[in-house]
C-alpha cells in the first residue's frame, strides 16, 4: 500500500525533534531509516503509528493501516506463546495464528511460557505478531535486535513476502536486510535545531547575570 | 473485545497476578478489628458497616497501580493503542476486569465477614446490594487514576492521593445504606445515590481514562 508524509514535524515529550520530513513509499516498497542514535527514528515511527499526533504537516494515509513494532516486545511472561499470539489475533480480528507460527517457525514453542523464551525467541514472537495484524504498512523499530543470522534471514523473507503481496514497510535498522526494493532515507537533515531560551531575554538577564 | 478481558482475567489468576491480594487484605482487616476494639458485640455491630466499607475501599485501592502499569512497562499498551480496539473500550474492560478480580470477590465474601463483626442479619442484604452497586464505581474511578499516572515509576502513592477524594461519596452512601439497613430504617435513598454515582462513572470515565492514556503515551 502506498503511503507518505508531507512536511511532517514530530515531537517527543515537549521537544520537537523532526521538522519538514517528506517522503513517499510505493506499494511493494520498503523505506529504511538511517541516522545516528537520537536522531528521531523512533519519534517518527511513533508518529506514523498514531501514538503521537504530528506537530505540523500531514500524514497521507490512515494510521489504522499501520502495524507498529516497537523496541519493547509487548509479551506477557505468564502466557504461553500460543496464548500471546491468539490474544493479538483476536484483538486485530484475524483470529488465525497459523501464518505467524509458520513464517517464524514457532511451532515447537507454542506451549512454552513467554518468560521461558530466550531474547531472540521473544523477538521472533514479537515480530510474528505483524502477520496477525492484517495491516498493509509495517512500521518497525530496530526489528533485528537480538536475532541471529538465521532468524534475520527468516524475518527478511517475511518482509519480502509482505512487500510482494502489495504491502509496504518503513524500518529503522542498522543492518542490511537485502530487501529487493528498498530505499534508504537519512533523517539527520530533518533534525530540528534545539532552541535554548533566547540569550537576549531581559528577565533571564536580570535574574542570572 | 472479549479477548482483552479474557487475557486480563487469565493473567490475574496465574502466578504473580495479584488475584486474591485485595480479598486477603479485606479478610485480615476484618479479622483484626474485633481484637483492636474489643469483643463487645454492641460496639462491633455499630461500626460493622463502616469497617466493611472502608475495608472494601482500601482493598480496591491496593491493586490500582497494576491496572495499566504492567502493560505500559512491557510495551503492550503502545500496541493496544495502535490496535483497532478504541482506548475507551480498553479502559472499560480494564475497569471491568479489576472489578471482577477485586470488587466481586469482596461483595461475595462480605456477608460472611459481617458475621465476625456481629453485624445484624437484617443488614446483610443491604451490605451485599450496596457493595454490588458501589464497588464498580471504585474500579472505574481507580482505572481513571491509574490512567493518569501510567508513565510514573512508583505511581501507587499518587494514584491513592488522586483517587481517595473521589471515593468519598461512594463510601459515605455505601456505609450509610448498610447502617440504615442494620437499624431497620429505609435505606433505598442511599442506595439510589450509590447507583447514580456508578452510572455517572460508567458514562464519563471511559472517555476520561482514554484521554489520559493518550496523553501519557505521547
Amino acid at each position: 500500500m502506498k503511503f507518505g508524509v508531507e512536511n511532517l514535524a514530530c515531537r517527543r515529550g515537549e521537544v520537537t525533534v523532526l521538522i519538514g520530513v517528506t517522503f513517499d513509499v510505493a506499494a511493494g516498497e520498503a523505506l529504511i531509516l538511517r541516522g545516528p542514535n537520537g536522531s528521531g527514528k523512533t519519534t517518527l515511527l511513533r508518529c506514523l503509528a498514531g501514538l503521537t499526533p504530528p506537530v505540523a504537516g500531514r500524514l497521507l494515509f490512515s494510521t489504522e493501516d499501520v502495524a507498529y513494532a516497537a523496541h519493547a516486545d509487548g509479551l506477557k511472561a505468564q502466557l504461553s506463546v500460543a496464548e500471546n499470539l491468539q490474544f493479538w489475533a483476536d484483538i486485530f480480528g484475524t483470529h488465525d495464528i497459523a501464518p505467524a507460527v509458520e513464517a517464524f517457525e514457532l511451532g515447537g514453542l507454542l506451549t512454552r511460557r513467554a518468560q521461558d523464551l530466550s531474547a531472540g525467541q521473544k523477538r521472533r514472537l514479537s515480530l510474528s505478531r505483524l502477520m496477525l495484524t492484517g495491516r498493509a504498512i509495517w512500521a518497525l523499530d530496530e526489528p533485528t535486535v537480538s536475532l541471529d543470522a538465521e532468524n534475520v534471514a527468516r524475518f527478511a523473507a517475511a518482509i519480502t513476502a509482505h512487500l510482494a503481496a502489495g504491502g509496504s514497510a518503513i524500518l529503522a535498522t542498522h543492518i542490511d536486510l537485502g530487501l529487493p526494493s528498498a530505499r534508504t532515507l537519512d533523517i539527520s537533515p530533518f533534525r530540528a535545531i534545539l532552541q535554548d531560551a533566547p540569550s537576549d531575554d531581559p528577565f533571564l538577564d536580570e535574574t542570572f547575570s | 473485545m472479549i479477548a482483552l478481558l479474557r487475557r486480563d482475567l487469565k493473567l490475574a489468576i496465574r502466578a504473580g497476578g495479584g488475584f486474591g491480594l485485595g480479598l486477603a487484605f479485606f479478610l485480615i482487616l476484618v479479622v483484626l478489628v474485633p481484637f483492636g476494639v474489643g469483643p463487645e458485640s454492641g460496639i462491633l455491630s455499630r461500626i460493622a458497616p463502616g469497617i466493611l466499607w472502608v475495608g472494601a475501599l482500601l482493598s480496591c485501592l491496593l491493586s490500582l497501580d497494576r491496572i495499566f502499569q504492567l502493560d505500559y512497562e512491557d510495551g503492550t499498551l503502545d500496541l493496544l493503542a495502535t490496535a483497532p480496539l478504541p482506548l475507551e473500550a480498553a479502559a472499560t474492560l480494564k475497569a471491568l476486569s479489576h472489578w471482577l478480580t477485586t470488587g466481586l470477590p469482596l461483595t461475595i465474601a462480605a456477608p460472611f465477614l459481617g458475621v465476625l463483626l456481629s453485624m445484624p442479619s437484617e443488614a446483610t442484604l443491604w451490605l451485599v446490594a450496596s457493595l454490588a452497586i458501589g464497588t464498580p464505581a471504585l474500579s472505574m474511578l481507580g482505572t481513571f487514576g491509574a490512567a493518569l499516572t501510567v508513565g510514573l515509576k512508583r505511581g501507587g502513592l499518587l494514584v491513592s492521593l488522586l483517587v481517595l477524594p473521589l471515593y468519598m461519596p461512594t463510601l459515605i452512601f455505601g456505609a450509610e445504606a448498610v447502617s440504615r439497613g442494620a437499624q431497620g430504617l429505609p435505606a433505598t435513598t442511599a442506595l439510589l445515590f450509590l447507583a447514580a454515582i456508578t452510572a455517572g462513572c460508567a458514562a464519563l470515565l471511559p472517555f476520561a481514562s482514554a484521554a489520559a492514556l493518550r496523553m501519557n503515551l505521547r
